[in-house]
């Protein structure tokens, strides 16, 4: 094992993963760079991954000289990086408004730590993602050494069955049963596949983990190929995440170059290589066998199943396909023991569930809780509850193959079976926080045209259906629904579910079933009284001006794309409705509530 | 048309099994985009036929078969982005750049497409261009940011 450095500087570390590179993360890294080689100071910058609390990006982390005591900064700018560098790094005063979490200290975002249990994220936004030596400090690669050098296959595989661990894709086939199943079929060479085609939108936390820890993804991946007897394996990773890609490449070559993804590892007779596989932009191709055609240079349709591709996968052998979530629990299974994990969680679902918070939410992010925690916890305890104070309508999780949960049913237990019941999909951890400036019919279209959209266009009624569906979805929200459509929708989405061959199609309707099972009112009030609740379809509402509110600013007219608003300056504005295409940017640019939608 | 450049990256990616993938987007990020005599070497050096290429290449979302503008501008469609109101975002695009969803402006700088997620969701709503994601976007912001480039 490698000594800890004797390094004594105070640390710096800025958040780089994609949400903090998108806040401006780079600019004040590249500041702080330049300034404390300018200034001299004893400091050493580091980089670090996602911390999970993306609401509150830039993120900058201190640990003064000598003390283990940090300090995390939110919401850094240059200005406050300027700030931060002259008050904090120079004279040793920490400046107290802006830290959002401390050793020592309180403050009201210590609730979105404590409540949650860090077992994949567990070096998330702790260590630098692009230094090997950082991954072997936080104890790296011991699961491997531990593994390859006392272990054998069948006892790797004993362990991960003892954890309980169950995919963490969406849909939760025990993991040590399809390594077994893989290693005891018969062909040779077997090949093991880390799924990070995250295709759904509103999904983020394979990304993050790629971005922030990508040797725990290789180490579960090599763990997974010694127990199965595969020597080479492959990442499907999707294109839309360059970083993880980059990551990814840098993190191969570096264990490359230690002996750790090598021929005779650690001196074993193990052998492993790992490929990168660029997706090009296929939702389908998260789908197993699609996956399978997509890596082996075919259209990315999936096939039917069995034969499963534990028994016939990548070119006709035996594949294991696991996702990213799933690998990055087996390096902390190997070590802590699967029991341990088992006592995490409930029945049934062990361990924990990574969840991007997203949508209306106060405090957007990842989470990683424990199984069997309340959705509310979640939201609420942990999210914050909802953004501006607003009242939390539903939460839609699993993405297009998910569905829409209630806020009635928000004491729902998160665990695989009490998420099903409600006619959602744990899938793989998207949770859109949803209030009531929503419009569920317009959710719903939403995700069916993605769907529809990505229909890879085998299964008739996948194709045609899901097409059929989404036409009436459109006329309801335009105001030309009839009482009929509620029963035909229903009807078509029970078919596309029986008859389609893939879990795109088998899923495609849930959020159209879910919206229909708790919020039919929404739908009648579109369809009878050609109305919508929320205020959202175009069609539907028409904006006005309050004269009586309105001081004659001229920013609405200014900003109004369509040169729809008239009146002169200090005079009480109105809206041609024949040029208004009802966008909204009036509503949200007036400060004085002048603009009313009806 | 220069078909040096595709027969390196068919050399580079020589005897790889499920090559054509890899071999597709190399070509792509040489050229831009998949011009036809482009893929017909592909196929023809590949020993398959320029349908089964021809399927590939419209199967997935990445490849383009149009030339596209100097800078890239994808926006978020997806949940978080959606509910966000991306919309606007996406109108004051198309009127700032005076495109539609797809094309590329006439003076070849931008190109504007739609892409189903950033998986920036907590940023939301947001827009790539090129490899830089932009943030927490309102209108004024992303009229502001296209006129730096």
């Amino acid at each position: 094992m490698r000594m800890p450095s004797n390094d004594s500087r105070t640390v710096v570390k800025v958040g780089l993963a994609s949400c903090g590179i998108a806040a401006g993360g780079q600019e004040v890294f590249d500041y702080l760079a330049k300034e404390i080689g300018e200034r001299n100071l004893p400091v050493n910058l580091k980089k670090t991954g996602c911390l999970g609390m993306c609401f509150k990006e830039v993120l900058v982390e201190v640990v003064p000289q000598g003390k283990n005591k940090k300090i995390i900064y939110g919401e850094v700018t240059l200005r406050r990086a300027e700030r931060i560098l002259r008050e904090h790094l120079q004279r040793g005063r920490p400046i107290k408004e802006w830290i959002i979490l401390g050793d020592g200290i309180h403050t009201p975002f210590e609730s979105f730590f404590s409540k949650q249990r860090r077992i994949v994220l567990r070096n998330c936004g702790v260590i630098d993602p692009e230094s090997i030596d950082e991954y072997l400090d936080s104890g790296g690669y011991q699961a491997l050494e531990k593994v390859v050098k006392r272990m054998g296959p069948d006892e790797v595989i004993e362990e991960v069955g003892k954890s309980e661990l169950r995919g963490r894709g969406g849909a939760g086939f025990p993991t040590g049963r399809k390594w077994e199943l893989t290693r005891g079929a018969w062909g040779e060479p077997k090949y093991v596949v880390c799924n990070a085609d995250e295709g759904d939108p509103g999904a983020f936390m394979d990304r993050s983990v790629l971005e922030s820890d990508p040797h725990g993804v290789l180490e579960g991946l090599l763990i997974a190929g010694y127990a199965i007897g595969a020597s080479e394996a492959y990442i499907y990773v999707r294109a839309e995440y360059p970083l993880a890609v980059k990551r990814l490449k840098e993190a191969i070559r570096q264990a490359e170059e230690r002996g750790y993804l090598t021929e005779s590892i650690l001196g074993t007779h193990f052998n492993f290589q790992i490929r990168i596989m660029e997706g090009a932009g296929a939702f389908v191709c998260g789908e197993e066998t699609a996956l399978i055609a997509s890596l082996e240079g075919r259209r990315g349709m999936p096939r039917f199943r069995p034969p499963f591709p534990a028994t016939s996968g990548l070119w006709g052998k035996p594949t294991c396909i696991n996702n990213v979530e799933t690998l990055a629990n087996i390096p902390w299974i190997i070590i802590n023991g699967g029991k341990k994990f088992s006592e995490c969680g409930i029945k049934k679902s062990r361990g924990t569930k990574v969840f991007a918070l997203a949508g209306k939410i106060t405090r957007g992010g990842l989470v990683e809780v424990p199984m069997g925690i309340t959705l509310r916890e979640v939201i609420v305890g942990i999210g914050g509850g909802i953004q501006n104070g607003g009242k939390l309508k539903a939460v839609q999780i699993g993405g297009p193959s998910g569905g829409c949960i209630p806020e009635t049913l928000a004491d729902t237990l998160v665990d695989y079976e009490s998420v099903t019941s409600t006619g959602a999909i744990m899938g793989s951890g998207g949770m859109v926080v949803i209030d009531e400036t929503t419009c569920m019919v317009d959710v719903a279209k939403f995700f069916l045209s993605f769907t529809q959209k990505e229909s890879c266009g085998k299964c008739t009624f996948c194709r045609i259906g899901t097409l059929r569906m989404l036409e009436i979805l459109e006329r309801i929200t335009e105001g030309r629904g009839n009482p009929e459509d509620l029963e035909l929708l229903e009807n078509l989405a029970q078919k596309v579910k029986e008859a389609s061959l893939c879990g795109l199609g088998q899923t495609a309707p849930n959020p159209v079933l879910t919206t229909l099972r708790y919020f039919k009112d929404e739908y009648e009030a579109h369809i009878l009284e050609k109305r919508c609740p929320a205020k959202k379809c175009r069609a539907l509402i028409t904006f006005e001006i309050i004269p009586e509110n309105c001081t004659g600013c001229r920013v609405c007219a200014l900003r109004c794309p369509t040169e729809a608003i008239l009146g002169e300056k200090k005079e009480p504005h109105r809206i041609d409705q024949e040029k208004c295409t009802r966008c909204g940017i009036c509503l949200d640019s007036c400060k004085f509530d002048a603009v009313l939608v009806k | 048309m220069n078909l040096a450049k595709v027969e390196a990256i068919i050399y580079k990616h020589n005897g790889e099994r499920g090559g054509l993938i890899p071999i597709l987007q190399d070509a792509q990020t040489a050229y831009g985009y998949l011009p036809k005599p482009v893929l017909e070497r592909i196929a023809a050096e590949l020993a398959i036929a320029p349908s089964v290429v021809e399927g590939v290449v419209s199967f997935y979302a990445q490849f383009r078969q149009k030339p596209i503008g100097k800078n890239m501008v994808k926006v978020c469609h997806g949940t978080a982005c959606h509910i966000g109101g991306v919309e606007k975002i996406s109108d004051a695009l198309y009127q700032e750049l005076g495109v539609d969803e797809g094309d590329t402006t006439e003076d070849g700088k931008f190109t504007v497409e739609r892409v189903a997620c950033l998986g920036c969701c907590s940023l939301a709503p947001c827009v790539m261009i090129n490899e830089k994601t932009h943030g927490r976007l309102t209108p004024r912001k992303i009229k502001k940011i296209i006129k730096k480039y």
